[in-house]
């Protein structure tokens, strides 16, 4: 029968009248609309919903939030799947693909569960103490098998699709947690009008008032929670953010948090999950407690649930438990055992440590304990250790309440450290943890109803205040108020194996093993057993196996202290924190305005400083990038050629204190230069270093306009921005980047003079001169300058009439036997002339090492210059030169290394490096750039370059890096 | 003689879902007037506060960083001397974000607190859109003008209409 263990009549969050339909493992199961995976199967009588990782033992479900350890399922979709959901997280929808994990072959007959038969070898430290030896079997027989055995959960191997969203939002008052202190905090708090924001990981808010239902202020207290829940929803000032589960503090009131937007429906157009940073002026801590089991024997087995989690799947979905036996060391646990008489349930026992002077309606062991259980697949029976004897009940559920660990991790996540307090034996926060926030309700160790609803109500009204607002006339309600005793007992010494870790299957025994071979400091512990370092991150287990540890070392708990709790408190997708960077989004796309020209001619795209810039513009029967390269370079050189370089960075400097700023960030003199014409500059660093060169034209008397490298521009940009700022704030000057402004292109080439002729009446200009012009009605600017050797012309005109200028250069210079040009020939133009780029200047070299000590003034100051001079800048330094293959056909390579001709390829002989390489058609071989040992000295000279990434040995000869034309009378003349 | 045809900065817009819409608009002539130290220019324009913007003639001028703000929609006066002054006119994509759900798209790129208690109407901020640099207005409880530089005008459309799209599916659930 399907849903054949539902509760008539029972089942808060889901809807009767809608069955949905899903498959797990392949098989059809109906639930209904609300449930999760896991409730759904409860209900349909399945227990066994997966394998543990390390023995394969058959597992079930334990809780009924995030904290399970046991029901990790994936979840498959579009052909990808998810791995490691919690089956008590991932709702239901039509259609579901969910699988069990961890297994080989079926999942209630797992050949990988004779490790189970071997766990006597596979305990704590396993690993290091079996295959250390023989060496060599590590990497061929070790590693294999065990990284096919490791791991949880498998992945496609194929990109998420799937569409993810970060977020920002910012509040007043941000409360974590919507059971009874969170929902009257957030009441308190919005009634002030503060803006509030109240998160909950589940669906629906109301916390354990969903779960176990307590009266409140005369009602069912999950009606209670619904009415505050509405009368906040039609608050302007609040937003309730459900599926939402906070899972790290951060500096300054900031805290991230996971919002399952649409895991709850088959893949659409909605985002599947969104990562919000949220920012709060206060934040309230009021996530609730989570319980923690006890450690007997075999409590591990299908049917094995904790007392909360067993209450939640039976208040929230109406599953039915079959009959129950309690375990408990605490008064939750024994209320638990009345509240389910109550409703119906068969309790078989109630098992408890204490001496309890009780009489019930069931049958209650005091001073007992549960010491094992049966049932390979699902539970069948609890042996149970009393006064008179041991007795074997037979039961469907065994429950466990080994008392309330406050849910205080967030209030960790700054390095806070939680204190012990005796009577809830547990772990609290203290005061001040984060600043700005509280904790308050169980989560702050109030576990009644009552006092969490006052303690919340109290939190609230203090961090109001605290925001200058005024707390406002609100009564708490009434609600239970029992008083709670606990006697601790973290393990049954009964012998066989008792678990603490259910997700990473740690024993009490493997704690144990680790403390008696030295691993005695808890931190030790858990790296050396895995406790706690699963998927749940040790939710259940880390009180309980720190105990266990406390001990076995005599030290007591609050001595040995609890590892670090870190964010994220649950598991974070990077697809979500990465939200939009997938592919073309990893960064935002810089397109030229000769863009969709350069693409329709079939110009491959590189990338540079975010700019898409073509390699080269193949032709017919061009089948490889250099073939065309070749041709462009030759045209340029014979004809002419047009390419975009508007990427160059552009700042426009003005003010009557201009070339005095310029003066003092330039190594060289700009205040001389004359209106109308351009000078090379070179920068550097506050170090000393070369940290860009471009030019720099004086359009007016007290306005320049100077050009970076296009990788170089927003450096510089927020280099002149700092000397101004911090050396010379009352200078009369203001900068401002006009790169965007301006679209720009370069014509080089004998022809270039005709081309230019072409756009209207041009002056004529001398080498480095510049000149308003109008093209075409339109107000541009020439520069006579050249990147290439030839006589060369920058234009430019306002971005807008970029594309059109661009077609006509191209349309032109085509028609005179010249061609559009891309990066490649770009560089061989520039590697012929020796002109440097960020390949040479890339931060570690001086102006002398790159040939331009002599551009650095000595009439003046200028930032870098003292720092340039310092001892040991000038003495063996490696220095530019020019390297040309001593046989013309062989291939240099940029990155190689440079020795002399018999030393061999080792570090203390090296001679220097290879930066920038380039077929030069020019020349008729292979040219390079590279840094030299005293390069300068030792023009004609034959070393050896030496690629060994590549396999690549080539003799070469030093010489100038100027290799063509040295006079410079072509881009003169 | 050579006719030069002006090029829009974006194409593909107006894209709208779910009561947001993104069209581009046209933000005139765009000048950037930075006052040299210690200079007064309220004879001339009132040169708007850190975050805000203000009024001039049928334009409007609105902060742009550090002793910077942008004139748009008309010509610059004479400033000679006063600040320096320079064409942004080509420099910046302009785009226009309006509808319910415009802080809510905004959230899921920008960092800043854009609720309008917090920014409201005629405030300006330099921020980031996802990767891109952006100015960014407030005209309307439920409006934006939103300035990037104009080679990354592909990026901002695109980046934008994911967050519209995600934000009017979200309703839809």
């Amino acid at each position: 029968m399907t849903q054949s263990h539902r509760i008539p009549g029972k089942g808060l969050m889901i809807d009767r009248t809608r069955p949905v339909r899903f498959t797990f493992d392949g098989k059809g199961y109906e639930g209904f609309a609300g449930d999760s995976v896991a409730s759904a199967l409860l209900a349909n009588g399945e227990r066994l919903i997966g394998r543990s990782f390390k023995y394969h033992r058959p597992r079930g479900v334990m809780a009924a939030g995030s904290e399970d350890p046991n029901s990790l399922i994936e979840v498959h979709e579009n052909g990808q799947q998810t791995p490691n959901v919690r089956g008590t997280m991932q709702e239901i929808f039509e259609g579901l693909d969910a699988r069990s994990q961890n297994h080989v072959g079926p999942l209630n007959f797992d050949l990988m569960a004779v490790n189970d038969l071997l766990a006597p070898f596979f305990s704590a430290g396993f690993y290091y103490k079996t295959f250390m030896w023989p060496r060599a079997f590590w990497e061929k027989l070790y590693e294999p098998a065990i990284r096919r055995a490791a791991g949880l959960g498998r992945l496609s191997g194929k990109h998420d699709m799937g569409l993810y969203e970060k977020a920002f939002a910012f509040c007043d008052l941000l409360v974590i947690g919507a059971g009874p202190a969170g929902l009257m905090a957030a009441l308190t708090a919005a009634r002030a009008g503060a803006e509030v924001i109240l998160a909950d990981e589940d669906r629906r808010m109301g916390g354990r008032l969903l779960a176990d239902q307590p009266e409140v202020d005369g009602q069912n207290g999950a009606d209670w929670a619904a009415s505050v829940v509405a009368e906040l929803a039609a608050m302007p000032n609040v937003t309730l953010m459900t599926r939402t589960t906070v899972t790290g503090v951060y500096d300054d009131g900031t805290f991230g948090a996971l919002e399952r937007v649409s895991l709850h429906r088959a893949p659409g157009e909605a985002p599947r999950e969104c990562f919000w940073r949220i920012h709060a002026k206060r934040a309230l801590l009021t996530a609730g407690a989570l319980e923690r089991p006890i450690a007997h024997p075999d409590n591990d087995r299908p049917g094995v649930m904790l007392a909360s989690g067993l209450v939640g799947q039976m208040g929230k979905f109406g599953v039915n438990p079959g009959k129950v036996v309690i375990f408990s060391n605490n008064d939750s646990g024994l209320h638990t055992a009345r509240s389910l008489t109550a409703q119906g349930i068969e309790i078989a026992a109630y098992v408890d440590p204490r001496p309890l002077p009780v009489t019930e309606e069931f049958p209650v062991y005091a001073e007992a304990e549960v010491v094992g259980t049966r049932g390979r697949l699902g539970l069948k029976d609890v042996s149970i250790r009393h006064k008179g004897g041991t007795s074997v009940i037979a039961a469907r559920t065994l429950a466990l309440s080994g008392g309330w660990n406050p849910t205080m991790h967030l209030a960790c996540h700054l390095n806070g450290r939680p204190e012990w307090s005796p009577e809830l034996a547990a772990f609290v926060a203290k005061p001040g943890m984060v600043p700005g926030m509280s904790v308050s309700g169980s989560a702050a160790g109030f576990m009644s109803t009552r006092a969490a609803l006052l303690d919340g109500h109290q939190k609230a009204a203090a961090a109001l205040i605290e925001l200058g607002l005024s707390v406002p006339e609100i009564s708490v309600p009434e609600s239970e108020d029992r008083p709670w005793a606990i006697s601790p007992l973290w393990a049954v010494d009964a012998g066989g194996r008792a678990w603490l870790d259910f997700a990473n299957d740690v024993t009490t025994k493997d704690v144990k093993l680790a403390a008696q071979e030295g691993y005695s400091s808890v931190e030790h512990m858990k790296r050396y057993t895995t406790q706690g370092m699963a998927p749940d991150q040790g939710k259940t287990s880390n009180v309980s196996a720190l105990a266990v540890l406390a001990e076995a070392t005599g030290k007591g708990i609050p001595a040995t202290g609890t590892t670090t709790y870190r964010p994220p408190f649950i598991p974070v997708s990077i697809a979500s924190m990465g939200a939009g960077g997938r592919g073309e989004g990893f960064a935002p796309q810089r397109l030229l305005t000769s863009d969709a020209k350069t693409r329709a001619m079939k110009a491959p795209m590189i990338e540079a400083g975010l700019w898409y810039r073509p390699s080269y513009f193949p032709r017919a029967g061009e089948t490889d990038w250099r073939t065309a390269a070749d041709r462009e370079v030759l045209t340029v050189r014979e004809h002419v050629g047009v390419c975009d370089v508007s990427t160059l960075g552009k700042i426009d400097v003005q003010g009557a204190d201009a070339a005095r700023f310029l003066d003092f960030v330039y190594t060289n003199t700009m205040s001389t230069l004359k209106p109308g014409r351009v000078r090379y500059g070179l920068m550097l660093r506050e170090d000393g270093m070369v940290m860009d060169d471009g030019t720099c034209a004086r359009v007016a008397e007290d306005h320049f306009v100077v050009t970076t490298t296009t990788s170089g521009a927003g450096q510089v940009m927020r280099h002149m921005d700092f000397v101004h700022q911090a050396f010379c704030a009352d200078w009369d000057v203001r900068m401002i980047s006009v790169t965007e402004a301006w679209a720009q292109f370069a014509i080089a080439g004998p022809k270039a003079k005709a081309v230019l002729a072409t756009l209207g009446e041009m002056p004529s200009l001398p080498f480095m001169g510049c000149a308003d012009v109008t093209i075409g009605g339109v107000k541009g600017r020439l520069f006579r300058i050249s990147f290439s050797g030839e006589e060369g012309y920058e234009v430019a005109v306002p971005t807008r009439f970029g594309t059109a200028l661009f077609d006509h250069l191209v349309a032109t210079a085509e028609g005179m036997e010249g061609c559009a040009y891309g990066m490649e020939a770009l560089n061989a133009l520039r590697v012929e002339k020796g002109f440097i780029t960020h390949a040479e200047i890339h931060g570690r070299v001086t102006a002398d090492d790159v040939g331009l000590g002599k551009m650095v003034s000595a009439k003046k100051d200028c930032i870098g210059k003292a720092a340039s001079q310092r001892p040991g800048l000038f003495e063996d330094r490696e220095q530019l030169v020019g390297l040309m293959p001593v046989n013309q056909g062989e291939t240099l390579s940029a990155g190689a290394h440079l020795y002399n001709e018999k030393d061999p390829a080792q570090r203390e002989f090296n001679q220097g490096y290879v930066t920038s390489v380039a077929p030069s058609p020019t020349m008729g071989c292979w040219l390079g750039l590279g840094f030299l040992k005293n390069g300068r000295a030792r023009y004609g000279e034959v070393i050896r370059l030496d690629d060994g990434l590549r396999g690549r040995k080539v003799l070469v000869e030093v010489c100038n890096p100027v290799f063509f034309d040295p006079e410079g009378g072509r881009m003169r003349d | 003689m050579i006719d030069l045809i002006a090029k829009p900065a974006v194409s593909g817009l107006p894209v709208s879902h779910g009561g947001c819409t993104l069209s581009a608009f046209d933000a005139g002539p765009v000048t950037s007037i930075a006052p040299y130290p210690g200079r007064d220019l309220s004879a001339v324009l009132p040169f708007p506060a850190p975050g805000t913007v203000s009024d001039y003639q049928s334009g409007r001028l609105i902060w742009a960083g550090r002793d910077m703000a942008f004139l748009t929609g008309v010509a610059a006066p004479d400033l000679s001397g006063l600040a320096a002054v320079t064409d942004q006119s080509d420099g910046w994509v302009w785009a226009l974000l309006e509808g319910a759900s415009v802080e809510a798209v905004l959230a899921r790129l920008c960092p800043l607190d854009l609720r309008l208690r917090s920014f409201a109407v005629g405030s300006s901020a330099r921020s980031m859109l996802q990767h891109l640099p952006i100015l960014l207005v407030r005209t309307g409880p439920e409006s934006f003008q939103i300035a990037s530089f104009r080679s990354m005008a592909g990026t901002l459309v695109h980046e934008l209409e994911i967050a519209i799209k995600g934000v009017a599916a979200r309703a839809s659930l």
